[in-house]
């Protein structure tokens, strides 16, 4: 933090130095940027974090293996169900069990789905920033079909807690299948209206295109991932890579582009949800039959050791770094979250630029800020 | 040429900005297809999914009796100290000492809905409900008591 006198030191003649939050409409949450101007044009930006900080690394180590997993939905609060599953895995791995077939599809379908709610949410609420008010009902109109759906099988809408080391809580709802096609034959439907509405629009596209670029060289060196890093034409999809419960027998694309601007990160997103869509479709009705949670003991006891593993969520990589003792606590455990990397980025992205375009910047980043400041 | 470009901007311009307006138009003239919910004036219509985590409750049959052994496999297994069972000696008509729950206190403020009490009881003793309206004006009204006064453990259940 800088004191009001360094401040002043460090800025020279005619430049000011605005905060923007950690109070304001379009960062999302609790972010503060300390953004240091000359004129309208951007010379640096200072993001401050510890508005939301919970030390949930510091909770995790007080909650046994089966408690700690239900904190992590809270930090990044919009694919909650695949910061269970990244904690789930890790435990199953450090106790090597293996899951169930069924509970593993089950697995893949919720994720997916999850990564739909989330890119809808961050549709609509990127396309108010940019001063689009409409949109943000019509995606979330379809994000409440799978609001609904979560809520029906895992009994929350947003900090599901479904899934549990071993497989699943609970069996999925019976009326699942039906309405998740119900969902994929709306949502296809329904897609074209964000096109008309959004990606059309030539506003958006003005404010949009050559805004923010992130060169292939810098989102590398950054550590950006996800939709972020694959706008610049970095493949970084750990669903290809190093595929987790069964992802590499669905077939789908990792989308790519180049251009590494704002635009090209809204069109990744926009694909992604169709890919996802591909993905569900080939398994809802591929669920096999059978158990949906491991035999496993009581009292989890993993043994002395490092774990990690890594996921795929809605922003980028996820990875779990849990350090074992042998006790029924871990003694660390470490996330990386997607967002703080590529948070790093964007005082690189948006130096130079106009202050209003900072806006288009973040937005498509896609910062959730509990994610961020853990 | 440049006069061509201008106008050639102004026509995709207003297109794709009439196109935008035709969708919401749309909307506007069919109102049947609009979903929105009127909260709170649909409560009596209003239906939650059966597993909807709203709180936890004990449920009591006709008799008073529930099925809380006193265990305390919840209170272990709930992250953030929701439960707490305080058990007493129950007396039994041979004259035999057996453990019983005296209160089963549950912090309403504390919990997160994350079931994982329900998932750790072996009997079936508490479940969870589906009220959310939670908010009350006093804080200590959220610290429950869930089991009933005078009520008794059901027979048959160890």
């Amino acid at each position: 933090m800088y004191t009001e006198t360094q401040v002043i030191k460090e800025t020279k003649e005619g430049e000011l130095v605005i905060n923007m939050g950690p109070q304001h409409p379009a960062t999302h949450g609790v972010l503060h940027l300390v953004i240091t101007l000359d004129g309208e044009t951007i010379k640096k930006i200072e993001p401050h974090l510890g508005y939301i900080h919970r030390s949930i690394e510091k909770m995790s180590e007080s909650l046994n293996y089966r408690q700690f997993i239900y904190v992590t939905s809270r930090m990044d609060y919009l694919s909650a169900h695949i910061n269970n599953l990244a904690c789930a895995m890790n435990v199953e791995k450090a106790m090597q069990i293996e899951v169930p077939k069924r509970a593993s599809v089950i697995r893949v379908l919720m994720s997916e789905l999850t990564r739909i709610a989330s890119h809808e949410l961050w549709l609509g609420a990127m396309a108010m920033d940019l001063g689009a008010f409409t949109p943000f009902f019509y995606t979330f109109r379809e994000r409440e079909l799978i609001t609904d759906i979560m809520e029906e099988t895992c009994g929350a809408r947003l900090t599901m807690n479904y899934i549990v080391p071993g497989g699943l809580m609970y069996d999925l709802h019976p009326d699942f299948q039906q309405k998740v096609k119900a969902f994929v034959k709306q949502f296809k439907q329904k897609v074209t209206e964000f096109e008309d509405l959004v990606t059309n629009n030539v506003i958006f596209q003005a404010r949009t295109k050559g805004v923010g670029i992130l060169s292939r060289e810098d989102a590398i060196s950054y550590g950006c991932s996800g939709p972020v890093a694959r706008a610049s034409g970095v493949s970084c999809d750990i669903r290809k890579i190093y595929p987790y419960e069964g992802y590499d027998t669905v077939e789908f694309d990792e989308v790519l582009d180049t251009a590494g601007d704002s635009f090209a990160r809204y069109i990744i997103r926009v694909k992604e949800m169709n890919q996802s869509i591909r993905i569900i479709e080939q398994l809802i009705d591929n669920i096999p039959e059978g158990d949906t949670q491991a035999k496993m003991k009581a009292v989890i006891k993993p043994p002395k050791g490092e774990f990690y593993t890594r996921v795929e969520t809605a922003r980028g990589e996820l990875g779990v770094y849990i350090v074992s003792e042998g006790g029924m606590t871990p003694y660390r455990v470490k996330y990386r979250s997607p967002g703080f990397s590529n948070l790093s980025a964007l005082d690189h992205m948006a130096r130079g630029s106009k202050i209003g375009d900072l806006m288009a910047t973040m937005g498509t980043l896609d910062l959730v800020i509990p994610d961020i400041d853990r | 040429m440049f006069l061509k470009d201008y106008i050639s901007e102004v026509y995709t311009g207003v297109s794709s900005l009439l196109k935008g307006m035709r969708k919401t138009g749309y909307y506007f003239f069919h109102p049947k297809e609009i979903i929105t919910e009127q909260y709170p004036d649909n409560r009596d219509t209003l239906k939650l999914a059966e597993r909807f985590r709203g709180e936890v409750v004990m449920p009591h049959d006709e008799n008073n009796e529930h099925a809380c052994t006193g265990c305390t496999a919840c209170e272990l297994a709930c992250p953030n100290g929701t439960i707490k069972i305080i058990t007493k000696f129950d007396i039994s008509p041979e004259g035999k000492k057996k453990k019983a729950i005296d209160t089963f206190v549950y912090h309403l403020e504390l919990c997160t809905m994350c079931n994982l009490c329900i998932e750790s009881c072996p009997s079936d003793a508490i479940v969870m409900a589906q009220n959310f309206e939670h908010s009350v004006y006093d804080r200590s009204k959220l610290t429950k008591k869930l089991n009933k006064p005078d009520s008794k453990i059901r027979e048959g259940i160890e």
